[in-house]
């Protein structure tokens, strides 16, 4: 076997390359000649293929992404913004919270199992590798048509690999979220969030620095994993007799990530660490060109030295293995034998594979022969940048025109009691314990809220009650509508859910999971939802700490809806404040905040009964949403509230379901004046919450919906006595739901259809 | 003199400092043990925390078992010293031989977390004199193989000798023989159980706190066998 060597490049110009086979466009390739005055070698080639690609170099989508950061809000709590390996916000107490939320969107249709668990592994590095300790963890799902049998296959194996992963590496699972759309069928959406929490003199940095540092690659071995298309440059360099293909999809082994998670976090706090990266997409090539070009700007490495699972391994192949569970240190020398003594005692493998220098370049040797020699952010940072064209296609005049205007709405109390019954039953609204219940919610001993309550909420300092809160949201029928509004009121959404728990919001967090950003009808629908968030992010207050983008989710010609899921990140001085969205007490009374106007586009009812997806969706009034936020963090404060719940997805009248099944207490519910039953219970009008509030604590409750003149409506109280909903004013009769009725049709969807 | 409580560390153990902390809020001292130092440090008590004790890929707890600080551990649970394995340390606790049985693949093949509602039977052990027998309690359960198997004779002789320590009300979550879902050897010091207690200790965590008496149960058991002051 032969290395293509920096002086075969040189020698040997006009030598044909496969570079469209990994991936690149001629004129990328041109530009990679160009940058080094010579032909790439294979291995250079290789690390350009994997960097330059969409994924690591959001060379499609960069171009709106600046938007994030030209619309920043006065924001004084963020400690390390986008670009690092995931944002830091100053929570107060000098402690300090990094979140981020990433997609496994296309290994976990491929392979379900082993696709979600290395989306959980790769998310939780990049929170080690910012200095802090994991907390929890939550996983926005999206699924097709739950009676398609694919989705079988798909939701189980998804939910085994996140439980098989998450629940070994001792990381409560606290939300996320469960929704079918036809629209998903061939594109399964896997986002995975983590967050994690330090002190802020802890905060560290992807940065390889210190000329005579050394490079420490640590935790698993390289083997042939996720090595995807340089397996077709393989196929070039290797003999006949060589290895074939290599799997595409990693192979996670959470015990090795738990071990990785406790060394990492023990090197650092030992002060061992200069600057650390994780491995992610595109390995070696990755961490240590990001380290080089973060850093003094040089960097050399002894790729020989990588601890191989596989010895039959190319050079080519070594630097873009996708193996998981390893990471990139850089260490003081006189530090190296201290942060070896730490490896072994948690039995993690380390080597030294390289130098931090000064020369400006990356260069890799491999058993003395010179392979690479780049200048690192020619490979980092400076990747192509397209401006790809986008318009506004055609068809969505015919999509924003036809509303849900002449959808038959039910007509009596028995049509409107029948409907409420069905709704709790469909898969969107249903229970989803079956699958939550295979996760661990209550490893570390400080889950304050989790999975179905608004957000979930982690103690962060046991002392002072400190804590935060997380939710994830996005209606993506609501985008599909309207991808700029979508977006926003993806936020409004995630934005309520921590605000209804008692959390002020603070920053945002995303994951932009959209079709092929060669459709111009694609990259418009991208570039709506980028600017519609950037600008509502900006009027909010809550900036963006980060994100990830998750293009070609597309089946042919079929796109997904345009799904920006949006995670917020609230803090609450004192968890045990927290609302949760059970009521209590027997007499209580149950409030809605906000209006309900009859807004049933992108409804789950007009989904669910008429399978309908037209006209606008509902407005959003942001300083409305910031007045909510103020009035249910200060009534959680000041204690106005035994509970309180979000009104989204199917209405008023799943909230009261959800509140009814969570404390298993009666309820008596009036429809309020000037509002029919039906649009009362469905319609999905933005910014609102239904509060239940003690009687004594009523008149300080209403004084303070008065003074930031937020519109507040009575809708009925608690009754022990029973264990029902009575609605009166339908159709004027009363209407009764029994709660035990509700919980069964709630909690046999799921285990009928993946049981 | 406050009582120390060992909590074993073992790679691969998640519920190592919930268990702690239980320790702490019970009122007693946690002690950190490795399971690569053979040494117990004079604790009065031990506990083996859940978790996936390098990582599980053999049996459950049957690396464990190996680990050097178990031959210690087996040497001086054998002398009395009171040990409670919870989940991944009743897995470790039955490898060890410690206790009778086994414990396989939940029945319905899936991992489940649930507040699982139990009925103590026994009130004599080191780790349950604080309850009733028949007291109803109610704990986090979470496992993946928590279904508890051992041969009539075994079954028999457990029952007989009053040793099953508290059984599943309501559910039987994951196929345990006779609901069992804790037991304790003929000594009464070594208990396996496999809920959690240690994960309702606190009203702002837990579904309850009812977890504590396992805990206050220790307490109680030392002061009686005069190893610590009350």
């Amino acid at each position: 076997m032969s290395v293509d060597k920096v002086s075969d490049a040189i020698s040997s110009p006009d030598e044909s390359q496969p570079f469209a086979e990994l991936g690149l466009k001629k004129d990328e390739y041109e530009s990679i000649r160009g940058i080094l005055g010579r032909r790439p070698t294979s291995s250079e080639l290789a690390m350009y293929s994997v960097m330059w690609s969409e994924h690591c170099s959001y060379k499609s989508s960069k171009v709106h992404l600046r938007q994030f950061g030209t619309k920043v809000p006065k924001n004084n709590s963020m400690l390390v913004g986008i670009g690092e390996n995931a944002g830091v916000v100053d929570i107060g107490q000098g402690w300090a919270v990094t979140f981020k939320v990433e997609s496994h969107n296309h290994p976990s249709y491929v392979e379900p199992y082993q696709g979600a668990a290395t989306g959980i592994g790769g998310i939780v590095r990049d929170i080690i590798s910012m200095g802090a300790r994991p907390v929890a963890v939550m996983d926005p799902l999206r699924f097709g048509d739950p009676e398609n049998p694919d989705t079988r296959r798909v939701l189980t194996g998804i939910v085994s690999g996140i439980g098989g992963y998450g629940n070994c590496l001792g990381l409560p699972n606290i939300g996320g979220e469960i929704v079918f759309d036809p629209s998903y069928q061939g594109n399964p959406l896997v986002n995975a969030l983590c967050v994690g929490t330090m002190k802020h003199e802890d905060i560290h940095l992807a940065k390889a620095t210190g000329i005579g540092n050394a490079v420490i690659l640590y935790g698993a071995r390289t083997g042939g994993d996720g090595i995807g298309g340089v397996s077709v440059l393989a196929s070039e360099t290797f003999d006949a007799d060589g290895p074939a293909k290599r799997p595409s999809v990693q192979v996670g082994d959470p015990f090795m990530e738990k071990l990785l998670i406790e060394c990492t976090l023990e090197v650092l706090h030992g002060g061992l660490v200069e600057g650390i990266q994780d491995l992610g997409g595109a390995g070696i090539s990755c961490a240590t060109s990001e380290l080089a070009s973060n850093g003094e700007g040089g960097m050399h490495v002894w790729l020989d030295r990588v601890l191989l699972r596989d010895s039959t391994l190319s050079p080519e192949e070594i630097l873009m293995s996708e193996s998981q569970e390893r990471m990139c240190a850089v260490v003081e020398p006189a530090k190296i034998d201290a942060f070896m003594a730490v490896c072994k005692k948690w039995d993690v493998e380390a080597v030294v594979i390289g130098e931090v220098n000064n020369s400006g370049r990356l260069t890799v040797e491999s058993h003395g022969e010179q392979i690479v020699d780049v200048p690192p952010r020619s490979v980092a940072h400076d990747g192509p940048v397209y401006e790809r064209p986008y318009a506004r296609p055609d068809w969505m005049d015919v999509r924003q025109a036809s509303g849900p205007e002449n959808l038959v709405r039910p007509s009596s109390a028995a049509q409107v009691k029948q409907t409420w019954l069905t709704m709790t039953g469909t898969p969107n609204l249903a229970s989803k314990s079956w699958v939550t219940s295979q996760y661990d919610r209550y490893v570390m001993g400080n889950t304050i809220l989790a999975q179905p309550e608004d957000s979930g909420m982690i103690r962060v300092d046991e002392k002072t009650g400190l804590g935060v809160a997380v939710s994830t949201d996005c209606n993506a029928r609501f985008a599909a509508l309207d991808p700029y509004k979508g977006a926003q009121l993806a936020l409004a959404e995630s934005y309520r859910n921590v605000a209804v728990t008692g959390a002020k919001p603070l920053a945002v967090t995303n994951c932009l999971n959209f079709g092929s950003p060669e459709d111009p009808a694609v990259m418009w629908q991208f570039e709506q939802a980028v600017t519609g968030l950037a600008d509502a992010c900006l009027e909010m207050g809550t900036p963006v700490t980060g994100g990830n983008v998750s293009f070609y989710n597309q089946t042919g010609e079929v796109a997904i809806h345009p799904t920006p899921v949006i995670g917020v990140l609230g803090v609450i001085q004192n968890v045990e404040r927290r609302t949760p969205m059970a009521w209590g007490l027997d007499g209580e009374f149950v409030y809605v905040l906000g209006t309900t106007r009859d807004e049933l586009a992108g409804s789950e009812w007009a989904h669910a009964i008429h399978n309908h997806l037209g006209g606008l969706p509902p407005v959003l009034d942001l300083n409305a949403e910031m007045t909510l936020a103020e009035i249910l963090v200060a009534g959680s404060r000041e204690g106005f509230f035994s509970a309180a719940h979000d009104v989204s997805e199917g209405g008023i009248a799943q909230t009261t379901a959800e509140m009814a099944m969570r404390s298993g207490i009666g309820v008596r519910l009036d429809v309020p004046a000037g509002l029919d039953a039906f649009t009362f219970l469905w319609s999905e009008s933005a910014t609102r919450a239904v509060v239940v509030v003690p009687q004594n604590q009523n008149d300080a409750f209403l004084t303070l919906c008065q003074s930031k003149s937020f519109p507040v409506t009575k809708i009925g109280s608690v009754d022990s006595s029973i264990k029902s909903i009575e609605l009166t004013g339908v159709f004027g009769e009363t209407i009764s739901l029994a709660i035990d009725e509700l919980r069964v049709i709630s909690e046999e969807t799921l285990p009928r259809l993946f049981g | 003199m406050t009582p120390r409580v060992g909590v074993i560390t073992f790679p691969g153990s998640l519920d190592d400092k919930d268990a702690a902390r239980a320790v702490r809020i019970a009122g007693a001292d946690s002690v950190a043990l490795w399971h690569a130092d053979a040494d117990l440090h004079s604790v009065d008590a031990v506990v083996l925390p859940g978790g996936f004790s390098y990582g599980d890929y053999l049996r459950c707890g049957a690396i464990a078992k190996f680990a050097p600080v178990m031959e210690k551990l087996v040497d001086a649970a054998n002398g009395g010293l009171p040990i409670l394995g919870i989940c991944n340390g009743f897995q470790v606790l039955t490898e060890s031989h410690l206790l009778p049985g086994a414990l396989t693949r939940n029945d319905h093949l899936h991992f489940i977390c649930r507040d699982q509602k139990l009925r103590i039977e026994n009130n004599t052990s080191a780790w349950t004199s604080d309850f009733n027998v028949g007291d109803e309690i109610l704990i986090p359960l979470k496992n993946g193989e928590g279904g508890y198997v051992a041969d009539e004779k075994t079954l028999d002789e457990l029952e007989g000798e009053g040793r099953v320590i508290a059984r599943y009300l309501e559910i039987n979550p994951n196929g345990s023989r006779r609901d069992i879902a804790g037991i304790t050897n003929s000594r009464g010091n070594v208990v396996g159980i496999m809920p959690h207690p240690e994960h309702a200790v606190e009203t702002l965590t837990g579904p309850t706190t009812d977890g504590l008496g396992f805990f206050s149960s220790l307490l109680k058991s030392l002061v009686n066998d005069g190893k610590v002051s009350a």
